[in-house]
């Protein structure tokens, strides 16, 4: 029943969340892998790499945008893996037993991710700030920024549902988080896309990727957006409500 | 048995695909008393507990329970069950008491705390009530999941299985806490493919083959089916499971015997 869709969907929650707090190496090897990316772009790539033409001030400046976007990559994978592992063991079906508002199943699983996902960006921008990261950026800026994080979190988090729901191993379920990681380098999130050769740099300028990097550089340097935030809200909009489409109907296959 | 069904199943049938796995199942269970549903892997046990659950839709045929129909009073069969599905579906990594609690607040009751407490001590887990659940033995975890189940007294209750898995001391402590629940006036659908179990616990006994049932009726009714009794004297020789029980101290555990001596049919050994 809807009265109780947010009450028994916090409920659920703060279950989901205990599994964070129980094993925060999930949290911790979240942020592991950009941070291994951020230190090496950095130090040793970044003084080849970087050149005084790029926008932003110094390279983990220019950088820090895409290795967040890897950071929930990375992230939602756990996601998947804890649907799957609900899914496998009867707990789904046992809480799909009780009467309780059903889409709560689900959806404490996405607030989880968004949580969870909060708290791996955290700690690789406060990593980024001991590296040199500096940012002018009013408050207003940074909640923009936090909003757009949230979106893409929620976006990619509805994919990550799907293969929770379908998979037939944990492997599966965690598994399809690798293409998503790797988007960024195709992308303006490591290099400006005008040296790439045209195909390549046709894919980097029209995906996802590119516009929401290039959008929240441009709000923690102060700058204004411009018309890539729409391109970018609107990215993060298509893709949730194409992977919350494919998820109702994979959960609808499951449950019949 | 005059009192109204617990549980009423008219022609249900369900397929996955081209698997025809129920063919039309008609089935009673008496309200307060426990029907077990006998049947080898794949007889189509857990289809059924799924749709009584509202978990899969039928393709035909109706099913009530608590007189509340599962398609159209999904919410109300919901309120009036509970479910120990064939694998314990606990969560691993709270304690057992924070499952309880999980539960009892998922079905919006007062006092979670206090319900979760009283529900540990009557299934013995006081003990191991702050440990998680990732270090319990089978035989906890399963009483852990039927007491979760059991969480504001739901008047019907399926059981899918619940020893499937379990050492024999661990089976005998399930079927103790079964026939307790029996006693307090609660309606069980039994699922189980050993026939021991069902003879144990049940009241009325139908078998499940090929997606229909065969028979139904209480043991005795089933035993008729058979060609009469014939007494033979056979010296006992004690069974694997009466020598571990002896062995490992639990003789308080071991069966009663006085019907070993009864044969149904064959030669016997001695003429």
């Amino acid at each position: 029943m809807t009265t109780h869709l947010i009450g028994d969907t916090a409920i659920l929650t703060g279950r989901s969340l205990r599994h964070i707090t129980r094993s925060l190496d999930t949290i911790i090897t979240t942020a592991l892998t950009p941070i291994a990316l951020m230190l090496l772009f950095v130090y040793v790539f970044g003084g080849a790499i970087h050149s005084p033409s790029m926008p932003g001030g110094s390279y983990v400046d220019y950088l820090l945008p895409g290795i967040l976007l890897i950071t929930i990559a990375s992230g939602i994978s756990y996601t998947g893996f804890r649907l799957f592992m609900d899914m496998r063991s009867g707990m789904t079906e046992r809480l799909r037993s009780l009467p309780i508002a059903r889409p709560s199943v689900l959806w404490a699983h996405v607030v989880t991710s968004l949580v969870g996902n909060a708290l791996s960006l955290v700690i690789v921008v406060l990593v980024a700030l001991a590296m040199g990261f500096r940012s002018g950026a009013s408050v207003l800026a940074w909640l923009a920024i936090a909003g757009m994080l949230m979106l893409f979190t929620l976006a990619l988090t509805w994919i990550a549902v799907i293969p929770g729901l379908a998979a037939n191993s944990p492997d599966g379920a965690s598994a399809f988080a690798y293409p998503l990681i790797l988007l960024p380098f195709i992308s303006s999130a490591f290099v400006p896309t005008d040296t790439m050769p045209g195909p390549v740099r046709a894919f980097a300028e029209h995906q996802p990727v590119t516009s929401i990097v290039d959008t929240i550089r441009d709000l923690y340097a102060g700058q204004p957006v411009g018309s890539g935030i729409w391109i970018a809200l609107a990215w993060c909009v298509g893709i949730t409500v194409a992977a919350y489409a494919g998820a109702m109907v994979t959960y609808r296959r499951k449950t019949r | 048995m005059t009192t109204i069904s617990a549980i009423e199943m008219r022609g249900l049938t369900k397929s996955f695909g081209d698997l025809a796995v129920l063919r039309g199942v008609d089935l009673d269970v008496p309200g307060g008393s426990i029907v077990a549903l006998l049947g080898s892997n794949g007889a189509g046990k857990t289809t059924i507990v799924r749709i009584l659950a509202t978990l899969i839709a039928a393709d035909a045929g109706t099913a009530t329970v608590a007189g509340f129909d599962v398609r159209t009073h999904a919410e109300e069969v919901r309120r009036s069950i509970a479910l120990t599905g064939q694998f314990t579906a606990v969560d691993e990594i709270l304690s057992g008491r924070e499952n309880l609690v999980l539960v009892a607040r998922l079905r919006h009751l007062k006092d979670p705390g206090a319900i979760a407490d009283r529900l540990l001590d009557r299934f013995g887990l006081t003990d191991a009530a702050a440990r998680r659940v990732s270090t319990y033995s089978g035989g906890m975890r399963r009483r852990l999941d039927i007491a979760m189940s059991l969480i504001g007294d739901p008047p019907v209750l399926y059981l899918d299985e619940p020893t499937t898995g379990l050492d024999p001391e661990a089976r005998r402590e399930v079927w103790r806490a079964i026939k307790d629940l029996a006693g307090r006036g609660t309606s069980v659908l039994l699922t189980t493919q050993y026939l021991d179990e069902a003879e144990q616990l049940a009241d009325h006994i139908a078998i499940l083959h090929e997606g229909r049932i065969l028979v139904e009726g209480t043991l005795a009714e089933l035993k008729q089916l058979l060609p009469a009794a014939t007494v033979e004297y056979v010296e006992r020789q004690p069974t694997l499971e009466e020598v571990f029980l002896a062995v490992i101290g639990r003789r308080d555990a071991l069966p009663d015997n006085d019907h070993d001596a009864v044969h149904l049919g064959g030669p016997s050994p001695e003429t």
